[in-house]
């Protein structure tokens, strides 16, 4: 039994080694589930926690078992397989620790399920978060504001988000604020939680949606109260006006061609609803749903070809010219 | 094939592609499924690869979306309808006659037409590939991504395909189950049968009625997609989410489908190579009889983060961590058969100890995605793929492989050898777990499932990169086992009836390979382990009479004919009416014919 003995130690460390690394690299993870940041994703987790290591018990357990077992019980010289049929006493007590197990699991299960769904605390705030093929629209009603792919919420204040699609099913889900939570065409959903932290968030569609599911990725910003206000602020103005040369070219190819097919920008007869809101799409951090940093050269980069950046994109090639594609994007940018 | 070991004169030809095409006998057809399967499961394995080559480091460029979206759609379709589900058939055929002591299945023709079925469905499906782009909405094919306004044409091969395999299975089900109930050897009572064949006849009754249910769906979808109605579009008051439910109605209970013959073999291989009987034999049967039934009342956990609302939601968590415990109660009495012997290491017992272990770490995380608050973190996260991969390559694939090294001997008269199997066994076991260990990290690290690219800076390199050598390690056990395979079948087909000097059941009684007659009499059964109880007390088989007939059925290609009818059916479909108004007029001949043919 030797063998067995330090056999089981070192499946003993290999594991606690296995759950050090669990832990340590899932902190540098900025998409991470285990490092909650909101009120209910701190109760998911503690929950998670409990059901890790219930879990862990089980998992050490039967693999100490079946790796002792297959070594002390290999076939030697002499040894007599002993003839027993079964054992009612072990199989009613093998039936009945699981249950109690379960139980432990299911109590704090139910408590948290009746606390995350239902109805959203009173006064949090109202937002409408719209899946499209590939990207997010996120609506204030209480607000009047529009923007797409960047959340921004104010810290310590409830929110409740509504969840919608325009076309198949996609789901919200930024990890350490909440868990995830589907938008279905036809069937509205919500979500609602309390930020505690200020920061910035990554979030990503959850559900398979397509060629570019993939690359359908939001950012959400936990902000002070007053850095929340002065967003809003500036997001219900309507766009810059255009001031340099460049830029005021960017705004007449925009207006004259095919962009306000899709996109509105308020200020302009842009009123399309199809595409994102591009009222002030140069304060946006990012570009085509996350996925590159909001800079001139990705801005042109996506202008140039949008389904050869995001592969499947309903925006189409639309065959600007160099110059149109400089003023384009010497407007757009503009539009803090 | 060697020929029969036994001295009567049997009807039928034995030899050629003609008697392949128009064989009835359930060994052959066994035989048929089992390679049939092993070329779709490498197929399947070529599809992880190029997935696992694409995701192994951020940005990866070896693929492009589209055809990485068919390809894990396609990885999945392929492994559990034409690799998991004809392996499991091919145990079924080749070992229900033989450990019941029958000399075939109730319906041997019938067996014939699953078979030809299936190969139709799984041509099917797998054309696509060629014929404008495979199914890419995911082997769930959620509505509305799979309807006609946001998927190709690849999602009619996807509904024909599978609805020519259901119909395969559902046919197979039904000849399982009547041959399980009816063909029993004198003294082989329920509470006799081996728990493989009690998972066969368990998975026979979940085959028929879950896969009814997949059908109305997928006909459903077909008149969506080609007929103008609205059953899953919203736009026009459909529902998508109702196309959840019923997929996953049937979704569900083929998990379990996909997992139990495997619970059977290894319940089969542990016993023989502990050197004692199973431990617990009522609660094992009386578990798998349990996890049928609560199967069929969790099908909803697939749908947690879909709105369920909050009673559904505490329903189905409970619903689904009460099934953990007649699955528990299946792995203690595993190790409790282990305890106590005196094993013999074989390949066999490798491939069926590894499943317990690696099964267990598949149910804990079931269980852990029971509870709902954190499910909605790690549903359609990798932490799920690790999840599924431990059951369905942890359990089901090790299981079936612990079958394929057990049984070789009793199908083939040759032994695979124990070296090379166990240099396949580590091979797997290694790869397999570098491979989905290191998904549940990613998981928990807000990995999605089904993203073709991710970017640099989320920290999920590392054990991508893990990942994908893992899955080049399996590659490279899989090679193992085809050499292995082929060195084998050189050798002579020496082994004796009881090829492991170990059997317990019926099928070690007769020759190996078996004559087409399986017995030349009829065994009785005074025991569950019929051959145990025989040797302890001394008592010898009946020695065979010195002329008798033995009627077995004579070929028949109708079966072929009736397959090719389906085949027709479905290719109509998807390109012209006229070809299935041809496949319709072939099937009635067929039918026709079929019920006039003489059966001596």
């Amino acid at each position: 039994m030797r063998s067995s003995g330090s056999s089981a130690r070192r499946l003993v460390a290999f594991s606690v080694l296995l759950l050090f690394v669990l832990f340590a690299v899932a902190c540098d993870e900025p998409q991470s589930t285990v490092v909650p940041k909101s009120d209910t994703a701190q109760q998911v987790h503690d929950l998670y926690l409990l059901v890790f290591w219930l879990g862990m018990i089980v998992f050490v357990g039967v693999t100490l078992a079946v790796f002792g077992f297959a070594i002390a019980f290999r076939e030697r010289a002499g040894r007599q397989a002993r003839q027993i049929h079964g054992n009612t006493r072990l199989e009613i007590l093998w039936t009945f620790i699981p249950v109690v197990i379960l139980v432990v699991m299911a109590v704090p299960t139910f408590q948290t399920i009746v606390d995350t769904t239902g109805d959203a605390p009173e006064g949090a705030l109202e937002i409408v978060a719209t899946g499209h093929q590939w990207w997010f629209e996120f609506e204030y009603p209480g607000q009047g504001v529009i923007t797409a792919n960047e959340l921004h919420i104010p810290v310590d204040r409830p929110v409740s988000i509504r969840l919608k699609s325009v076309d198949v099913i996609h789901s919200f889900w930024a990890p350490q604020l909440s868990g995830k939570v589907d938008m279905v065409p036809g069937h509205e959903n919500h979500l609602f939680f309390t930020p505690n932290e200020v920061g910035e968030y990554l979030g990503q569609c959850a559900e398979f949606c397509g060629t570019s599911h993939a690359n359908m990725r939001f950012r959400v910003f936990v902000d002070t109260q007053a850095d929340f206000d002065a967003w809003v602020a500036s997001l219900q103005q309507e766009r810059i006006q255009p001031a340099d040369e460049l830029a005021v070219a960017g705004e007449q190819v925009f207006t004259t061609g095919a962009c306000i097919g899709c996109h509105t920008l308020r200020g302009t007869i842009a009123a399309a609803r199809v595409g994102p809101d591009l009222t002030h799409v140069g304060g946006r951090t990012t570009l085509a749903a996350g996925i590159m940093d909001n800079t001139p050269e990705n801005m042109a980069r996506w202008l140039r070809n949008p389904p050869g950046v995001k592969p499947g994109s309903l925006m189409p090639n639309l065959n600007l010219t160099e110059d149109q594609i400089q003023q384009l994007v010497a407007y757009l940018e503009s539009l803090q | 094939m060697a020929t029969a070991a036994g001295t009567m004169p049997v009807v039928g030809s034995h030899t050629g592609l003609w008697s392949w095409l128009t064989t009835v006998d359930h060994k052959r057809i066994g035989t048929l499924y089992g390679v049939t399967a092993m070329l779709f499961f490498m197929m399947g394995g070529v599809e992880a690869l190029l997935i696992r080559t694409q995701l192994a480091v951020p940005n990866g460029t070896v693929v492009e979306a589209q055809l990485f979206n068919q390809l894990f759609t396609m990885h999945a379709l392929t492994m559990i309808f034409l690799a998991i589900m004809p392996l499991g058939a091919a145990f079924f055929n080749w070992f229900v006659p033989l450990m019941i002591g029958a000399r075939d299945v109730a319906f041997p023709r019938l067996n014939a037409l699953s078979y030809w079925v299936f190969l139709a469905g799984g041509l099917l499906l797998v054309s696509s590939f060629v014929f404008g782009g495979a199914p890419d909405a995911g082997w769930f094919a959620y509505t509305p991504l799979s309807d006609k306004n946001h998927a190709g044409s690849g999602m009619d091969f996807y509904v024909i395909g599978l609805l020519a395999l259901g119909l395969s299975s559902l046919i197979a089900a039904l000849n399982f189950a009547v041959t399980i109930i009816n063909m029993r050897a004198p003294g082989m009572t329920m509470m006799r049968l081996p728990v493989f064949i009690w998972m066969t006849l368990i998975v026979a009754f979940l085959l028929i009625l879950s896969l009814p249910v997949l059908t109305v769906a997928l006909i459903e979808l077909l008149f969506d997609r080609k007929f103008e109605t609205n059953f899953f579009i919203a736009d026009n008051g459909g529902n998508p989410i109702l196309w959840q439910h019923l997929f996953w109605v049937f979704g569900h209970p083929e998990v379990y489908i996909l997992i139990l013959p495997a619970f059977g073999i290894i319940s089969e291989v542990l016993p023989v190579f502990s050197r004692k009987p199973l431990f617990g034999y009522s609660a094992v049967v009386f578990a798998g009889i349990s996890i049928a039934v609560l199967g069929f009342a969790v099908w909803s956990h697939h749908m947690f983060t879909t709105g369920l609302g909050t009673v559904p939601q505490i329903v189905f968590s409970a619903s689904t961590m009460a099934i953990a415990v007649p699955t528990g109660v299946k792995i203690f009495n595993w190790l409790g058969t282990m305890f106590g012997g005196s094993i013999r290491f074989t390949t066999a017992m490798y491939f069926a100890v590894s499943v317990i272990a690696l099964f267990t770490i598949g149910g804990i995380t079931g269980v852990m995605h029971a509870v709902v608050p954190v499910d909605t973190q790690q549903q359609d996260t990798y932490f799920i793929v690790a999840h599924l991969h431990y059951v369905l390559f942890g359990g089901a694939i090790m299981g079936i492989f612990s079958g394929i090294y057990y049984w070789f001997p009793k199908m083939t008269g040759r032994f695979l050898g124990e070296g090379l199997g166990k240099v396949q066994f580590w091979l797997f076991f290694v790869g397999m777990n570098l491979t989905f260990f290191p998904m549940h990290f990613l998981g928990v690290a807000g990995m999605p499932r089904r993203i073709y690219t991710y970017d640099d800076g989320l920290g999920w390199g590392m054990w991508n990169m893990v990942a994908s050598i893992g899955s080049y390690i399996i590659a490279l056990g899989m090679l193992v086992f085809v050499v292995n395979f082929l060195l084998s079948m050189r050798k002579p087909a020496t082994a004796a009836n009881d090829a492991w000097g170990l059997g317990a059941t019926l099928e070690w009684s007769t020759s190996s390979p078996p004559p087409e007659h399986d017995f030349d009499v009829i065994p009785v059964v005074h025991d569950r382990d019929p051959l145990w109880y025989n040797r302890d007390h001394g008592i010898t088989p009946e020695a065979p009479p010195a002329h008798q007939h033995i009627h077995m059925p004579p070929p028949s290609y109708y079966p072929l004919v009736m397959g090719g009818g389906v085949l027709l059916l479905g290719v109509g479909v998807l390109s012209h009416l006229a070809v299935t108004a041809l496949g319709v007029v072939i099937i009635i001949y067929a039918a026709w014919a079929w019920t006039l043919e003489p059966t001596d």
